[in-house]
């Protein structure tokens, strides 16, 4: 039996949103107060030797964004740096991050405080989509309440560190949850990707260096500072050490949220947390990473689920989505469905993606509608998505070859042959 | 809230604008922002009437055309598609007669899909302007309807 290891949802459900009270009673805000006795540089040491990944889905290291923010050199006479909370959470299957901003709100937050001091950033930002109605009215209130016990504003608890953070509301824009057209939204601009190098760490908000986490991430940090490196990474697997929130939808007889140390199977979260597959029903696949995911089958149930075993096996982590899907699923339909959804997303910035999600489209609805010999269509769609991957600017146009190939690999007879 | 309220809460930085305009379209009965919104939005922020038109055609929770006093938000993407949302789409269309896109007579309520809302364990879920609904059944949708009229 694998247990539940809570660290971003801790105290989720257990303690009222709604009061720092709560909060500090539970602990909170003592993480914030230890860091502020310790110099940026030992906080940047820490998160880098926790070996902390973002979990926002690319699984890039915290400690190399957080180092390469700290280190990057001024380019204006006053040497300003922001800090960015990253909760445009659009992707479908995930809803780890509304988890934390609706439950325990100054987790997150305290953990901004923290890596703001380690970066030594002035102002922060945290961008919450339009829709997460519920998770802007908690994080409005934590703010406030942080702001008026002194974990906010100038000259934190006497430490001489000086922070604020303002709250940007999103208006409809699943790409915006990309770090670099995140920020593009929060100067006032349409959602574009930028092109990449320069990262935020080097030019990002207001072409100032920036460091940029989604909340999950950031809600790590506390304990991180709390318990010590040791403890962190001696929770999960090797090369990602930690707890990661899994969310489960689809057909498991009891969907929702889990947090669990990495490297659980995903036959463990669907039988022990997820209540096993839907009564009556056998399990197919599992869409892992949302519609910037990819398809696995029930030989992928015993595979650990971590960044680099998943990779080594032609799967992704991403946000931790696990969308199972019983026998009486299409694979067909579902990839339809992710194909429209990204042909809805793209913004129209880069030729491929927004041409490119428009061809993948009509060569599928063409296969559905049987107007097109199946195996040879698929191969078009395959083709357009390895263009769209090598030449998109960004990584929605790189995203569809990952649903693609991977229902190929696996679900090849079900695609060529089968009616539905 | 007027135009100067607004500008009482919001600085004259573009930073603000999406905030600005969120809540010039909540101010509107009909849920969506005029044109003289918009050129008031380009004069206060000092930048030209194309880039907050450019704005508002992106940003998908932003209308340029009337709206009912309620916009329903069915969700679309995957997880709550292959739950049933077509099913959810389709009762919506045969309770208020209207299409995806469009208003009741009424002026009460206007039908539009959305994606992902993060509302997958309670799949398939839909929105009624900020409370939202999971695990809705076709036989349920008179009911949250209900509500709406109801405060009317």
């Amino acid at each position: 039996m694998i247990a539940e290891c809570r660290i971003a949802t801790k105290n989720v459900g257990l303690i009222n949103p709604e009061s720092i009270d709560d909060y500090l009673a539970s602990g909170g805000y003592e993480a914030l107060k230890k860091a502020l006795q310790q110099t940026p540089e030992e906080i940047v040491f820490a998160i880098a030797k926790s070996g902390l990944r973002g979990r926002g889905g690319a699984g890039f290291s915290s400690g190399m964004k957080i180092k390469f923010t700290s280190e990057a050199t001024c380019q204006l006479l006053e040497c300003m740096r922001f800090i960015v909370c990253n909760a445009d959470e659009g992707e479908p299957g995930t809803f780890k991050d509304r988890i934390i901003m609706e439950g325990n709100p100054h987790l997150y937050i305290e953990g901004m405080i923290i890596a703001a001091y380690a970066v030594s950033a002035e102002k922060g930002y945290i961008y919450i989509r339009g829709e997460y109605t519920k998770s802007i009215e908690m994080t409005r209130m934590a703010l406030a309440q942080a702001r008026a016990r002194g974990f906010l504003g100038s000259d934190i608890l006497k430490s001489g560190y000086s922070l604020d953070i303002e709250l940007k509301i999103g208006a409809g824009s699943y790409l915006c949850g990309e770090e670099l057209t995140l920020l593009e939204s929060l100067e006032g601009k349409r959602g574009y990707p930028r092109i990449k190098p320069p990262y935020p760490a080097e030019k990002g908000l207001f072409g100032l260096p920036t460091l940029i986490n989604n909340v999950e991430t950031l809600a790590h940090i506390p304990a991180i500072i709390t318990h010590g490196v040791d403890w962190y990474t001696h929770l999960g697997s090797k090369k990602s050490p930690g707890t990661k929130i899994f969310t489960l939808s689809g057909d498991v007889a009891l969907p929702g949220y889990v947090e669990v140390e990495m490297g659980v199977t995903l036959r463990e979260l669907i039988d022990q947390f997820g209540g096993g597959v839907s009564s009556g029903k056998k399990f197919k696949a599992a869409l892992l990473g949302g519609a910037a995911g990819t398809f696995v089958p029930e030989s992928y149930l015993d595979v650990r689920m971590d960044y680099d075993t998943l990779k080594a096996k032609d799967a992704v982590l991403g946000s931790g989505a696990v969308i199972v899907m019983a026998t009486d699923k299409s694979i067909l339909e579902m990839l339809n469905s992710i194909l429209r959804f990204f042909q809805h997303e793209s913004c129209g910035k880069c030729v491929p993606c927004r041409v490119g999600t428009q061809q993948l489209l009509i060569l599928l609805e063409q296969i559905i509608a049987a107007r097109r010999d199946r195996k040879n269509a698929f191969s078009e769609i395959l083709r357009h998505s390895e263009i769209m991957a090598k030449t998109s600017l960004c990584p929605l146009g790189q995203s569809p070859i990952l649903a693609i190939k991977s229902a190929l690999a696996h679900f090849s007879h079900e695609l060529f042959f089968e009616m539905r | 809230m007027q135009h100067d309220d607004i500008a009482k809460k919001y600085s004259q930085s573009m930073e603000n604008v999406l905030l600005i305009l969120h809540e010039l379209q909540k101010n509107n009965s009909q849920n969506y922002l005029t044109e003289e919104d918009l050129i008031w939005a380009a004069n206060y922020l000092n930048v030209t009437y194309s880039q907050i038109y450019g704005l508002t055609t992106y940003y998908t929770l932003f209308s340029l055309k009337p709206r009912g006093r309620h916009i329903i938000r069915v969700c679309r993407s995957p997880v709550c598609q292959m739950i049933g949302s077509g099913r959810i789409f389709d009762q919506i269309k045969r309770i208020l007669n209207v299409n995806i896109g469009e208003t009741t007579p009424d002026g009460m309520f206007t039908l539009e899909p959305t994606e992902c809302i993060g509302q997958c364990d309670r799949a398939p879920c839909l929105s009624v302007d900020d409370s939202i609904y999971g695990g809705v059944k076709p036989s349920g949708i008179e009911d949250i309807f209900k509500i709406y009229k109801k405060i009317e």
